[in-house]
């Protein structure tokens, strides 16, 4: 008899943990034909005609697809470091851009200009990942040691600490008369994308596959240290890998792309608002909506002054600051920030 | 320990003031003595370094003719640095004073950004003819003005009310600053060349050229506002306690805070449009003010911060120009010191 006890309170105790299992809803098959349907788009827009000029095709290959192909995997990553950031640090409005990331990674940019004349593309990328892995750490170093009155104070001071690097940044480049890779690197575009040039991008895949694996931990991460502990989680290990694969993924799109902003930040916030905080069932949610963002921003700034380009990261940046302060009007009327 | 030698220490300096049946806002006579001291060094340092910016390295002797017009071209960038030095430094200790935080500066509200904007967009809309009359006191005048304007719509929507938050205000106004950049970004992408190079001048902007038509009316409003603040003090030092102690105390919270919030607007975008942007000098400025006026009260932060504030300006410019002859950099290492303090006192702060 008492197994039977048992096994009831073991079924009721999760009862939203099995709504959300479901991940083949109607819902998530439309958003899949969206984000399919956009990447066509992007596949047949630009300058370029595909279907009348003869060599339309090899154009097609060299250019059009790897550029959908770095969109999709580009929005994915920004979009998952959002999301592991929000709950590592138990604070929804951390993302690449509001502590500092970037920042960071332009500085290892910048750095690996001036150590290596003419760098290859490893080398900027190692130089990238390794600077944001570093400035990551920092803030969450500090988010750690510092007590916190409210929510809001941990962007404000991330925005900050990223203004100071970039002002860094600048007084290395106009010292060492490097203006133009910072201001090049600030503006990310897709527009330079081709066979060649964007393939790292690929190891983005395997930062995905990471995430998965520790998806569960990660959530009990988002606990905060006494809890996670307390449920045999090595808090400080998960911290560390968490950072790391923020690291490699901010790393490798800044390298290839550049900046990218706030992507991190409100694809993750609508999902939560929406399914709330479970992150293995968001994960696949939180990926194609990146996707899906970033190729319409990419079509919007191809299409906007058509036989020229805008970059993707200004349309992201208005866009985002619009969505942003929405959701910050949205949560104040809940009691969240206090 | 060191807490509670610090409670034994101010019981005891409490017990004297009784004694002395004085207020004064230092703790000891020797403080205060080393508040005057401080204070007159660095005016006489701010003095000593303008003075020589004056005159130091003159091509032409004193008797000549052409000597009173070189040194009229040197007079506007010192009065420039005059009215910097009391912009930032007035609007910093009051902002933060309100803010209850000594590590944000109102530079983080996105008055560049809206500067920028504003020219961008005159640009883009209505040409280039439109930008270069859009010039002279008027222009100075309407543009001041829509940055007030606008800030205190973000003040009255965000700050009052049921769910008024200071930092969730800030926190918009730096993403509305983000957002204006990208948005003026976007439009200088679709400018042509020529109408580029015309708009980069404009946004360009240092102590050193320093547009010195604006000074008859910049200079009466800046001190206008300053003295202000400066009258505001003893209000400004009982809202430094924070919300619940000041409204006991019987101040108008609301309404005192988005007074003073309106003229640190007042002095942030005169600033910005006379001089260009400083992100970091007025957290430095402030930093050490709060380091050599060992006070709450701010009519001895004020002068304290305004002084330290013009010597840095000044024997920076002096330096670099006469010793290091690196004229470009002066306001880049200002802002990479701020920086650098800035990274340094994050990193050992407790709470926030």
């Amino acid at each position: 008899m008492p197994k039977i006890v048992i096994v009831e309170v073991g079924s009721n105790s999760q009862p939203q943990f099995s709504k959300h299992k479901k991940l083949w809803t109607f819902p998530f098959i439309l958003a899949i034909l969206i984000v399919i349907i956009l990447g066509i788009i992007s596949l047949f827009t630009g300058a370029y005609d595909i279907l009348g000029k003869e060599d339309g095709w090899d154009m097609f290959f060299i250019t059009r697809v790897p550029r959908t192909i770095a969109l999709m995997l580009t929005g994915a990553a920004m979009a998952m470091t959002g999301l592991i950031m929000h709950l590592v640090t138990q604070n929804k409005m951390v993302e690449p851009t509001t502590i500092g990331t970037t920042e960071w990674a332009g500085l290892g940019l910048l750095t690996v200009y001036l150590l290596f004349p003419g760098p290859s593309l490893v080398l900027r990328m190692t130089g990238a990942i390794v600077f944001s892995f570093v400035g990551t750490m920092i803030f969450f170093f500090f988010l750690r040691r510092v007590k916190l009155r409210s929510s809001l104070i941990v962007p404000i001071i991330g925005l900050m600490l990223g203004a100071v690097i970039s002002a860094f940044s600048t007084f290395m480049a106009l010292f060492f008369k490097m203006s133009q890779v910072v201001e090049g690197w600030f503006i990310g575009s897709f527009a330079a994308v081709q066979i060649g040039r964007y393939e790292y991008l690929w190891i983005i895949i395997i930062v995905t596959i990471i995430i998965f694996m520790y998806a569960n931990r990660l959530t009990l991460a988002g606990l905060g240290e006494d809890v996670a502990t307390t449920l045999g989680v090595n808090y400080n290990h998960l911290i560390v890998l968490a950072n790391a694969l923020i690291a490699v993924a901010v790393g490798i799109v800044a390298a290839v792309i550049g900046n990218i902003p706030f992507l991190g930040l409100i694809v993750p916030n609508i999902i939560s608002m929406t399914r709330g905080d479970d992150l293995k069932s968001n994960l696949p949610w939180v990926c194609l909506l990146g996707m899906g963002t970033i190729t319409l921003c990419d079509i919007i700034s191809r299409v906007v002054n058509m036989p020229f380009e805008v970059p993707v990261s200004l349309i992201l940046g208005t866009l985002g600051a619009v969505v942003f302060i929405l959701i910050l009007l949205r949560q104040r009327k809940s009691r969240r920030l206090r | 320990m060191s807490t509670i030698d610090s409670q034994i220490n101010t019981k005891g300096n409490f017990d004297a003031s009784l004694r002395l049946r004085s207020t004064s806002a230092f703790r000891s006579k020797k403080e205060e003595k080393r508040y005057w001291l401080l204070l007159s060094l660095f005016i006489g340092v701010g003095l000593l370094a303008s003075l020589g910016l004056l005159l130091y390295n003159n091509p032409v002797p004193v008797d000549s003719p052409s000597f009173i017009p070189v040194v009229k071209r040197r007079i506007v960038a010192i009065v420039a640095m005059f009215v910097a030095a009391l912009c930032h430094s007035f609007s910093t200790v009051a902002f933060q004073s309100v803010t209850g935080n000594r590590i944000i500066t109102p530079s983080l509200l996105g008055f560049e950004s809206l500067y920028s904007f504003i020219q961008t967009s005159t640009l883009f809309f209505f040409g280039a003819s439109a930008l270069v009359s859009f010039s002279g006191t008027e222009a100075f005048f309407l543009q001041v003005a829509l940055m007030i304007i606008l800030s205190l719509t973000l003040y009255g929507w965000l700050l009052s009310g049921k769910y008024g938050n200071l930092h969730l205000m800030l926190l918009v106004g730096i993403i509305i600053g983000s957002g204006l950049n990208s948005v003026s970004g976007f439009m200088r992408r679709l400018l042509s060349p020529s109408e580029f190079d015309l708009l980069q001048s404009r946004l360009i902007g240092s102590v050193t050229n320093a547009d010195s038509e604006y000074f008859p009316i910049v200079i009466p409003m800046v001190i206008i506002t300053v003295l202000c603040l400066f009258f505001f003090s003893k209000k400004l030092n009982v809202l430094s306690l924070g919300k619940d102690v000041a409204t006991s105390f019987g101040v108008r919270y609301q309404a005192s805070i988005i007074y003073t919030l309106v003229l640190v607007a007042v002095l942030m975008s005169i600033s910005t449009s006379l001089i260009g942007p400083l992100t970091f000098f007025g957290f430095l400025v402030a930093m050490l003010s709060y380091q050599a006026a060992p006070t709450y009260d701010h009519r001895y932060v004020f002068p304290m911060a305004f002084a330290i504030g013009f010597s840095i300006l000044t024997s920076a410019y002096f330096l670099l120009y006469h010793v290091f002859h690196a004229q470009t950099v002066v306001s880049v290492i200002i802002e990479l010191f701020g920086g650098i303090i800035f990274l340094t006192v994050i990193l050992r702060k407790r709470s926030l």
